[in-house]
């Protein structure tokens, strides 16, 4: 039975989307050209884009049949439904894969609704035509059959980039998209520090820390470092400074940087939820029994007023 | 006088542990609760209710179990509760849960649906999006404050802070956690709850093309090294470097 559906998809046509991030094209968008291989084969690149110049930096990925840079002023804001009618009108049909960001989730659910297809979304595996992805925040994980066309968003970080020894042909297509929402104003923010889920290193704190003036400590690491600062739901309820957009956990961010310290932090299960797929965890808690150390590379057991001055300044030492 | 949707789900609490049996997540000795999210929604739903005397229903997909939380949306505050149901159904995939949703929105004649920004079980965040498309609304995502009036000004996070945006109605308004305290049903709003009939629906659901195969837990990590008192922190910070290769 597997085997048939895995004919069918292989006459799928493969489209993987672009990702935009200021107006350029996102690295992992080589990531998604790999997805696309391991689900059906060769993909179409389409390139959203108010500027077709930009494909230019795609043109070389190995293993695209051709890239269609779609060329409107939607992709120069964030309206999910212009997105989403801008590159259907583009697409051919066939199996769409693109990035799992907050846009390109909705405009995937968007795309699918328009098409009557399914949307499966945050994959981190595929196996033919089975695609894995996290549940109950990253708690297990769910894996779907799929038969027929979908649409895809596949997390970063997880397929190796296709190569650059490629040499694809570009065409430019005009598309005019439907958008219906306006944006009014933008509330500028005033700390220039990175997100937690943008980040690649990230430092949290929990109720640990004793008062939310105490995080002063971990944004001087997170400054040493250039990481971005979280916080436990703990933290977040309790202390109306640590707002929740600093929350990592199941009813807050899931991160998976290449580091991820965790300060004063117990780990509830909440939490564990939403960090545990970090490739490195550190962990700093007085309790020599906290279950967070079960989830560390690298304990220390000891207050944080005892290992932060002693971390920030090895780090300084190493990076200055 | 708007008619308002809050789409609401059934889903494991949050704080319990995930088992998995065989090939298939064992729920049977897990806590259901409402989606996170789903109380901004309903908190969010509510509040535009009052700024324009419209009316708010709570909508939800599933079987008997879930009418509990259709009782907690009523005990907190909303006026009506649905369910929605067919005995053939089982896991409904994102194209049949949608159009079973987008042809009970129409049905009951809503211009504005709120829902969370993802349910806490698959985390995928279609619903809002996807509906919106359905139904031709537009629709915002990740909310965490509203204004009322004869559109929605929504708040959300973006790239460089906190943008307003103004949606026309017919929307779907998929909410954050925000900068609001939600309400809790107090013992009047759970007397009447109790009481409350929920109202069953149904609608055409096309078959779905994508099913569970099977679920597992991400594997285990090896165990790592644990150092005592604050002086190791300096050790810890040459392995990051030397041995992990992160800094």
């Amino acid at each position: 039975m597997k085997q048939t559906y895995y004919e069918v998809n292989k006459m799928t046509n493969m489209i993987v989307i672009a990702e935009l991030s200021k107006g350029n094209i996102h690295p992992s968008t080589a990531e998604l050209v790999t997805a696309a291989h391991a689900f059906g084969g060769e993909p179409t690149l389409v390139v959203p884009c108010s500027d077709a110049s930009i494909a230019d930096s795609v043109q070389s990925l190995s293993g695209v049949s051709k890239i269609i840079a779609v060329k409107s002023d939607v992709f120069g804001g964030n309206d999910s439904s212009g997105w989403a009618s801008a590159l259907d009108s583009a697409i051919p049909s066939g199996t769409i894969i693109c990035l799992a960001t907050t846009r390109s989730k909705d405009v995937a659910a968007r795309l699918a609704a328009r098409r009557n297809i399914s949307v499966v979304q945050d994959v981190t595996a595929i196996d033919g035509t089975n695609l894995t992805s996290p549940i109950y925040s990253g708690k297990a994980n769910q894996t779907v059959s799929v038969s027929g066309d979908a649409v895809i968003s596949v997390r970063a970080n997880v397929f190796d980039s296709t190569g650059n020894d490629g040499s694809s042909e570009i065409s430019v297509v005009d598309a005019s998209g439907d958008v219906k929402t306006a944006v009014q104003e933008i509330m500028q923010r005033a700390s220039t520090r990175l997100d937690v889920s943008e980040a690649n290193i990230v430092i949290s704190g929990g109720r640990g820390m004793g008062s939310p003036a105490n995080f002063a400590h971990l944004e001087a690491v997170a400054d040493t470092i250039g990481a971005a600062v979280g916080a436990s739901r703990a933290a977040v309820d309790t202390w109306d400074e640590i707002p929740h957009s600093m929350q990592v956990g199941q009813t807050g961010k899931t991160v998976n940087p290449n580091l991820y310290i965790a300060v004063g932090i117990s780990g509830a299960i909440q939490h564990l939820a939403g960090m545990r797929s970090s490739k490195y965890i550190v962990a700093i808690n007085k309790d020599a029994d906290a279950a967070i150390f079960q989830h560390a590379d690298y304990g220390i057991v000891a207050t944080w007023e005892e290992a932060l001055p002693v971390f920030q300044e090895a780090l300084s030492g190493m990076l200055g | 006088m708007p008619t308002i949707v809050v789409l609401v789900k059934q889903v494991p609490d949050t704080n319990a542990k995930i088992v998995v049996q065989g090939d298939r997540v064992d729920l049977s000795s897990v806590k259901m609760v409402m989606s996170p999210y789903d109380e901004f929604a309903i908190e969010t739903a509510i509040r535009h209710r009052d700024a324009t005397d419209g009316t708010v229903t709570a909508v939800t997909v599933g079987g008997p179990s879930s009418e509990k939380i259709l009782k907690d949306a009523k005990a907190i505050g909303v006026d009506n509760i649905v369910r929605v149901w067919d005995d053939s159904w089982s896991d409904l995939d994102s194209n049949a849960l949608q159009s079973v949703l987008s042809e009970t929105i129409q049905t009951l004649g809503a211009t504005v649906v709120y829902c969370g920004k993802s349910a806490a079980d698959t985390g995928a965040g279609s619903t809002g999006p996807g509906i919106a498309e359905r139904l031709g609304w537009g629709n915002a995502s990740n909310v965490i404050g509203a204004e009322f009036s004869g559109s929605i000004v929504a708040s959300m996070p973006v790239e460089t802070g906190v943008a307003k945006i103004n949606i026309a109605l017919p929307a779907v308004i998929s909410c954050d956690k925000g900068d609001f305290k939600v309400r809790k049903p107090n013992v009047k709003g759970i007397m009447m709850a109790k009481k409350a009939k929920v109202e069953l629906m149904s609608a055409a659901a096309p078959s779905s093309t994508i099913s569970i195969a099977s679920h597992s837990m991400p594997p285990a990590k090896p165990a790592g090294k644990t150092f005592e008192g604050g002086a190791s922190a300096s050790q810890v910070a040459q392995l990051l470097r030397d041995e992990a290769n992160v800094l």
